[in-house]
């Protein structure tokens, strides 16, 4: 089955990642029952479901929910409690901030001092340098979530290195990486980034076995689905970690899950991650902040508290399609980590929808005027 | 950011409130105020329409241009006087004339049978054919006593759409289709009730 399994994505290769949104639009808006009876003149000026529709998304609607950061929670100003609270900041920008700046520099020294040589020296050894940068890139993630004051629960079974398994995450921002990479060493498929973040993502997570990729190529995809093929059959390869959503949701909800990872033919480990926002919201939202912005922001708060579970594995059901599974799975995860699920496709902000759902509209109604006009 | 709510004092609100004829109570201006400002991402003090076109519901109405075309450049006030109309506060007549706005795209006061047959094909797109949009639109304008070459104005689309209100034939059924504290409210059997509500949602 498995074999199968691989033959059928080769040939889906190149939708692999294409938005399909039609197949996770709830049922209700499709039960519109006709109208019936005669065409009259009023039925075709009444144009006020159609009108309701866009006025409703114009005053809200669940896609930009999705991708909405919270305001934190306002303070309750009071003149008892404002010294405290300037004392909190104090504390927080004054002493915590510098002494996490200090605990991460030292973290980086250690880390490269000892990266390089064993990247440079080691060539010859493939298996023990492997090992060896595996738990240097662990131990820097361990400073990162340090930096933050990361009070991270792990629940559930460590993730073990076999190949043909490949584990499935919800995305908040980056740091759900690093919060994951601590405890193992993920090869990850993640958007290649600019800046500081885009250097160290080709130089030192490659030798993890992260695969880079960038959202709006085309070209990509189908590298991407053939490296991730290689990837995922070497037994002494990193276990795969993939964000499906392919994009950072505010861990409120889960939008559709590409179904990309659901098509390999492996068992899939879902992976649920949920922040706590008692004293800062993880979410990163792309649009608003850089990624060193956002992590300022982690480091300058009291802690980042967040809950991982990870989950019973998944096989793909005797005549599951790869979206169905892709859906069972992000149940599970959503049902976990008590996220609501959503119909869209989180690539819609940075695209517009197919005009398919716009000509789908077109066609009911030009139906329902064309069979009314035979009515008599 | 987190807070804008604050920015308006009650007497914006209030004026903003006389704008659009108390068709929103105080809370419902306040979240609409955070909607806008959410959507005015640059702070221009208007929607560009690409902001609009960002929310994917409403890029896939088949309606959407020609309501862009209505919004464009709108300042928070006028945002919420286009709002107006789907408040469940705004009478038959507020929700008429805006059907009427969206037919009359030249803003003459008159909707001619051209003006008609647009938003028709916008709401059939390729599904008929021009040919076929004619006809139709010929016809039912006939039935209903008027010709091809005949305007229509306010008053004929207030008698037109009044006898869609006093025809009611089949029972009245209203889907709600819940998301999260979001509603939608859709008439699902027809020739009952002009139904043209959008609630806000009010923290």
């Amino acid at each position: 089955m498995n074999s199968k399994g691989s033959l059928q994505s080769s040939s889906s290769e190149l939708d692999l990642d294409r938005p399909n949104i039609e197949d996770y639009l709830p049922s209700g808006v499709a039960i519109q029952q006709e109208p019936r009876g005669k065409l009259r003149l009023h039925d075709l000026l009444d144009i006020s479901p159609t009108l309701s529709e866009a006025a409703g998304a114009i005053v809200d609607d669940s896609f930009t929910r999705c991708f909405k950061s919270n305001p934190p929670e306002p303070w309750n100003w009071n003149i008892y409690l404002f010294p405290l609270w300037c004392f909190g900041v104090f504390i927080r920008y004054l002493i915590i901030f510098p002494t996490r700046v200090l605990v991460l520099t030292i973290g980086w020294i250690i880390f490269l001092s000892s990266f390089i040589p064993v990247h440079l020296l080691l060539k010859g050894h493939d298996k023990l340098r492997r090992s060896i940068e595996r738990s240097l890139v662990e131990m820097m993630c361990s400073f990162f979530v340090a930096s933050w004051t990361g009070v991270v629960k792990y629940h559930g079974p460590r993730p073990s290195r076999r190949p043909k398994q490949v584990f499935v995450a919800n995305h908040t921002s980056m740091i759900d990486f690093i919060i994951l990479e601590q405890m193992t060493a993920f090869a990850v498929i993640m958007q290649k980034h600019p800046g500081w973040v885009g250097l160290l993502q080709s130089t030192i997570l490659e030798s993890v076995g992260c695969i880079w990729f960038n959202r709006s190529e085309a070209k990509d995809r189908e590298i991407v689905a053939r490296k991730l093929r290689e990837h995922v059959l070497g037994a002494d390869n990193n276990p795969l970690l993939i964000f499906p959503e392919g994009t950072c949701v505010n861990n409120h909800y889960t939008v559709m899950f590409k179904k990309g990872a659901f098509e390999l033919g492996c068992t899939v480990c879902p992976v649920a991650i949920k922040y706590n926002k008692i004293f800062v919201d993880a979410f990163w939202n792309s649009r608003k902040q850089s990624f060193t912005t956002h992590l300022l922001q982690l480091m300058t708060s009291w802690a980042v508290v967040c809950d991982v579970w990870y989950l019973e594995p998944q096989n793909l059901k005797p005549g599951e399609t790869a979206i169905e599974f892709a859906e069972r799975v992000r149940d599970i995860i959503s049902h976990r980590a008590g996220l609501k699920k959503v119909p869209w496709d989180g690539y819609l902000k940075y695209s517009r929808p197919s005009p398919k759902h716009r000509e789908r509209k077109q066609q009911n109604f030009a139906e329902s005027v064309l069979r009314r006009l035979e009515e008599k | 950011m987190g807070n804008t709510s604050s920015m308006l004092t009650q007497y914006d609100i209030e004026e903003v409130q006389q704008h659009c004829n108390h068709a929103f109570t105080q809370q419902e201006i306040v979240s609409l105020y955070e909607r806008f400002c959410q959507l005015d991402r640059n702070n221009c003090g208007f929607i560009p329409s690409d902001e609009f076109l960002s929310i994917p519901e409403f890029a896939v109405n088949p309606l959407s241009q020609s309501l862009l075309r209505m919004l464009d450049g709108f300042n928070f006030k006028e945002f919420i006087a286009f709002l107006s109309a789907f408040s469940p506060r705004a009478t038959l007549q507020n929700k008429i004339e805006f059907i009427f706005k969206v037919y009359d795209t030249d803003c003459n006061g008159k909707v001619s049978f051209d003006d008609i047959l647009t938003v028709l094909r916008d709401l059939t797109g390729q599904y008929m054919s021009e040919d076929q949009r004619k006809e139709v639109l010929a016809q039912v304008l006939e039935e209903a006593g008027y010709t091809k070459d005949s305007f229509l104005v306010l008053s004929d689309f207030m008698k037109v759409l009044k006898q869609l209100i006093s025809s009611i034939t089949c029972c009245t059924g209203i889907l709600k289709f819940h998301f999260g504290k979001y509603v939608i409210r859709q008439v699902i059997l027809g020739n009952s009730d002009l139904k043209m509500e959008a609630e806000v949602p009010v923290d």
